[in-house]
């Protein structure tokens, strides 16, 4: 009873530098809920941009076929019209149209080229039945929670006649209750006949509505379960999520850890459009003199939230907790003291964030600290700057000309030591470095390790947020794990395993509190 | 390479700064051709620098709120604002002219501490708040004035828009202005010598020595020109003391102090910005603080030198402005833009604005031409922009 309706076979995707999909092949029951796992950065998103038609027909090498029948995607627009539907993590939703609007965007009901309100309203209302929202079809989507926006998302899917349905963690912005009520809603479609493939990294998720669960890992199959198996365990999920050799790609290092530097206790942050919703629930982090520790999380775990509300405030409503330096109670609430006290942070996304790309590397080193090189009155010394910056470029090896050269013109690599070197400069004693190897080669990476290694044996802690638990694996003393916003494992490298690590991270509320 | 090859390679470098003096000199030519000599005849140069000086003070303000990313369209009714009240201070009231002064300059403050407030801290975009502006103080200088026009101000008010230096001597090239103008040329000269030693020194510097000459013997002579052809009318004119001061006062702000820093990093990406420790909302504030005064300034030169406070003075003076601002360089997504930019910018309005109206043509055919060079300016720069990063 083998009924296929997709079959991917030998993809092959490359970018320059990187091959995201080697001989990755998938094949999807009718009527069944597919679901597709792997770390951040496994391959998931560009399988799938692959077979809706983001990357077209023609950029990558292998074959999808569609009902049986070979397929030629060109653009989404192709993929859409042979009845594949996908729903991104981020919603592509106009917040100040119509539920209605929305579900017919691009593909009005018009009579005589004029909007047939009547039948797009009506036709909405029975869309939202079908996915269960009770909502008026002429409610804007900004007024309606982000969990019935992903319904309304379903709606727009339904409403073009798709036959596979892909969903792109759908339930990474979702509170619990939310969550059930999109995983009910999958499992009625499947049982009317819908296809769907569920990308996820929560192991809960996939075993309770995959029916078969395929895993990809650095770009590879690694196999595919069926859910109904004994040996389908979450272990061996696990394990083939993770299960990749840490080699030498980390410098070694030994720290010399000192006394306590920072505490952060009882830290809470509520988000700050959804004020009810808790984004950090509750943390507690200690960090030592001269030590590295990590915090691993999944996407929409709270890491970089954590982060940032630690950094002045910068992101989150309704923060309570405290911080302490050294035992001494110190005020984080504006970027200004949290950079007085001592606290530095190297953003995940250095482009909207870390620097100012028409400006010179030069004056991205100086912009936080500028106050050190005023010489008199309020001028800035612009000799002394040079020298500074300058004495960056040779120490963390900024491959530039020299350093009047535009940020905007150096590689990633490049552009993240100059957003180090700027918070060097700052002097501080904790910095913390949000995803500092992102989107970098695998040569820079290393530098990276080895200038944080420098940076901890001075003496500073340094908190490093990261996707790939090798990574933190390779370079941290100690390791936090984040799940939903909570701390749920605080552990010493010595004990740290990926496949350890990773039951933390997938870990739920409820049972963290048992 | 080629010394002349590289020598070109730089200049393309250099296209955008090159090109605005350029185009400066160009339009000069032109009209000094057309006009059978009148544009660079002394009456019309003291004209010149009398007539744009206004404006120019406004580009000054407004090149640094553009550089941080805003934009400010309420400049010419603050300049009636402030005109109008004081009209009202010095020729109603009959108060001491220079308290006058001091009076309105804190009033020009306390409107651009009042646009500032709403964009700062209240988060609503300086167009709208300017646009509000723009059209509450024309209201506001109306009320002041009760339809009517003050005229008749005292002499020594006069003087700051209309006024010139004392003179010495009655013949031929007058001496104070002399030499005020060779100090000038050497204080340019010397500062300059001293700045390309220091920055070779800490090797900051990439400017070819050739390229420095032909530059400092370009601004030596251009200050020699034009301080021969004040001379030999009626001397310095106030307004050219109190614009050099402000373009000498600001360039040094915008490229040396922190605060210059600060605007130069909010404009280029407001979030690394306030992630880097500037207090984003604190620079905008005091940059629309310092915008309000020096509308307060342009105001009261326009009123001095008009000698005459109306309820439609200003009338679009912060699209010249702007333009200026633009012509001269500065992104429109902010970031970018120095003040001398925005200066030669403003004397290129200046030069056609007077070149035309010598040559009689239409007000509505100049607009027309304004129009379109603002345009094909931006153009120049974005086009610039795109070979840059392309190759």
């Amino acid at each position: 009873m083998t009924d296929t309706i997709l079959e991917m076979r030998s993809i092959y995707k490359e970018f320059p530098g990187v091959k995201a999909l080697q001989d990755v092949s998938i094949s999807v029951e009718r009527g069944s809920v597919h679901a597709i796992c792997g770390e951040n950065g496994a391959g998931k998103s560009t399988l799938m941009k692959v077979l809706s038609g983001v990357y077209p027909h023609g950029s990558f090498e292998g074959d999808i076929l569609l009902d049986g029948e070979p397929v030629e995607f060109r653009s989404i627009g192709d993929s859409e019209g042979a009845g594949i539907a996908i729903i991104h993590q981020e919603l592509a939703l106009s917040p100040y149209l119509s539920i209605a609007e929305n579900i017919y965007l691009g593909n009005e009901k018009q009579r005589a080229g004029f909007i047939d309100w009547n039948a797009t309203n009506l036709e909405a209302a029975k869309l939202l039945q079908q996915v269960g929202l009770q909502e008026n079809p002429i409610t804007k989507i900004a007024d309606i929670g982000v969990g019935k926006q992903q319904l309304v998302e379903i709606a727009k899917a339904l409403s073009k006649d798709v036959k596979l349905l892909i969903l792109d963690e759908p339930t990474a912005a979702l509170n619990d209750s939310d969550s059930e009520h999109l995983l009910d809603l999958i499992r009625s479609l499947r049982d009317q006949g819908m296809t769907a493939i569920i990308i996820s990294h929560k192991l809960n998720e996939i075993k309770a509505i995959a029916d078969r669960v395929t895993i990809l890992r650095d770009g590879h199959t690694i196999e595919t379960l069926e859910m109904g198996d004994r040996d389908a365990s979450e272990d061996r999920i696990i394990k083939g999520m993770v299960g990749r050799d840490v080699d030498h790609r980390f410098p070694d290092h030994a720290s010399h850890i000192g006394g306590e530097l920072l505490r952060v206790e009882n830290w809470t942050v509520h988000h700050p459009l959804d004020r009810e919703r808790k984004v950090v629930d509750d943390a507690n982090i200690v960090v030592n003199e001269g030590e590295i520790v990590g915090i691993a999380g999944l996407m929409g775990a709270g890491r970089t939230e954590l982060a940032m509300s630690l950094f002045g405030r910068s992101y989150g409503t309704n923060i309570s907790g405290r911080v302490y330096k050294r035992g001494v109670p110190i005020s984080v609430s504006t970027v200004p003291k949290a950079i007085a006290n001592g606290i530095a942070y190297s953003t995940e996304d250095r482009k909207k964030y870390g620097l100012n790309l028409i400006d010179t590397i030069q004056r991205n080193i100086s912009i936080a600290a500028l106050d050190k090189l005023v010489s008199w009155f309020a001028f800035v010394s612009e000799a002394k700057e040079r020298i500074v910056a300058d004495g960056y470029r040779r120490t963390m090896n900024i491959k530039a000309p020299g350093v009047g050269v535009l940020t905007g013109k150096l590689s990633g690599g490049n552009q993240q030591k100059v957003v180090l070197s700027k918070w060097m400069y700052s002097d501080p004693d904790v910095l913390i470095l949000d995803e500092p190897t992102r989107g970098i080669d695998v040569g820079a990476k290393y530098e990276i390790y080895t200038i944080i290694d420098r940076l901890a044996d001075q003496g500073k802690g340094v908190i490093v947020i990261s996707s790939e638990l090798p990574e933190l694996l390779g370079i941290c003393d100690r390791i936090y794990t984040l799940s939903a916003g909570r701390i749920t494992a605080n552990v010493p490298r010595a004990e740290a395993t990926a496949e350890h690590l990773m039951q933390f991270m997938t870990k739920e509320r409820e049972k963290t509190r048992a | 390479m080629k010394p002349l090859t590289s020598a070109i390679n730089y200049l393309a470098g250099q296209l955008r700064q090159v090109g605005l003096f350029i185009a400066l000199i160009v339009i000069v030519v032109f009209f000094q051709i057309t006009t059978g000599g009148i544009t660079l005849a002394p009456i019309n140069v003291s004209n010149l620098v009398v007539q744009n000086s206004y404006i120019l003070i406004l580009a000054v303000g407004m090149v640094m709120v553009i550089i941080a990313g805003h934009i400010d369209l309420s400049v010419g009714s603050v300049v009636a604002f402030i005109g109008a009240v004081a009209g009202v201070m010095i020729g109603k009231w009959h108060m001491p002219w220079l308290l006058a002064i001091v009076l309105c300059l804190v009033l020009g403050a306390l409107v651009g501490a009042w646009q500032g407030f709403w964009i700062a801290y209240f988060g609503i975009p300086a167009f709208i708040v300017t646009l509000a502006g723009m059209l509450a103080f024309r209201g506001a200088a109306e009320i002041v004035l009760g339809n009517e026009q003050i005229s008749f101000f005292p002499k020594g008010f006069r003087a700051i828009g209309s006024g010139f230096l004392p003179t010495f001597g009655s013949t031929g090239y007058e001496p104070l202005t002399m030499v005020l103008g060779l100090l000038t040329a050497l204080a340019i000269l010397v500062l300059s010598l001293r700045q390309r030693v220091v920055r070779r020194r800490y090797e900051l510097e990439d400017e070819p020595l050739w390229w420095f000459v032909v530059k400092l013997v370009f601004m030596v002579a251009l200050v020699l020109i034009v301080t021969v052809l004040l001379a030999s009318y009626d001397g310095t004119p106030i307004v050219l003391i109190i614009l050099g001061l402000l373009v000498v006062g600001y360039t040094v702000v915008m490229s040396r102090t922190v605060f210059g820093r600060h605007i130069y990093a909010i404009g280029g990406n407001l979030a690394a910005a306030h992630l880097s420790g500037i207090k984003t909302q604190r620079v905008t504030f005091l940059l629309f603080i310092n915008m309000g005064v020096i509308s307060a300034i342009a105001g009261l030169v326009f009123t001095a030198g008009l000698n005459l406070a109306s309820p439609s003075a200003g009338d679009g003076f912060e699209l010249d402005a702007i333009s200026a601002v633009f012509i001269g360089g500065a992104a429109v997504t902010g970031g970018i833009g120095t003040v001398p930019g925005a200066i030669v910018g403003g004397l290129i309005i200046g030069v056609l604005n007077n070149g035309m109206s010598i040559l009689g043509i239409d007000s509505d055919v100049q607009q027309l031409i304004k129009g379109l060079v603002l345009l094909a300016a931006v153009a120049f720069d974005v086009y610039n922009k795109r070979r840059s990063t392309g190759r």
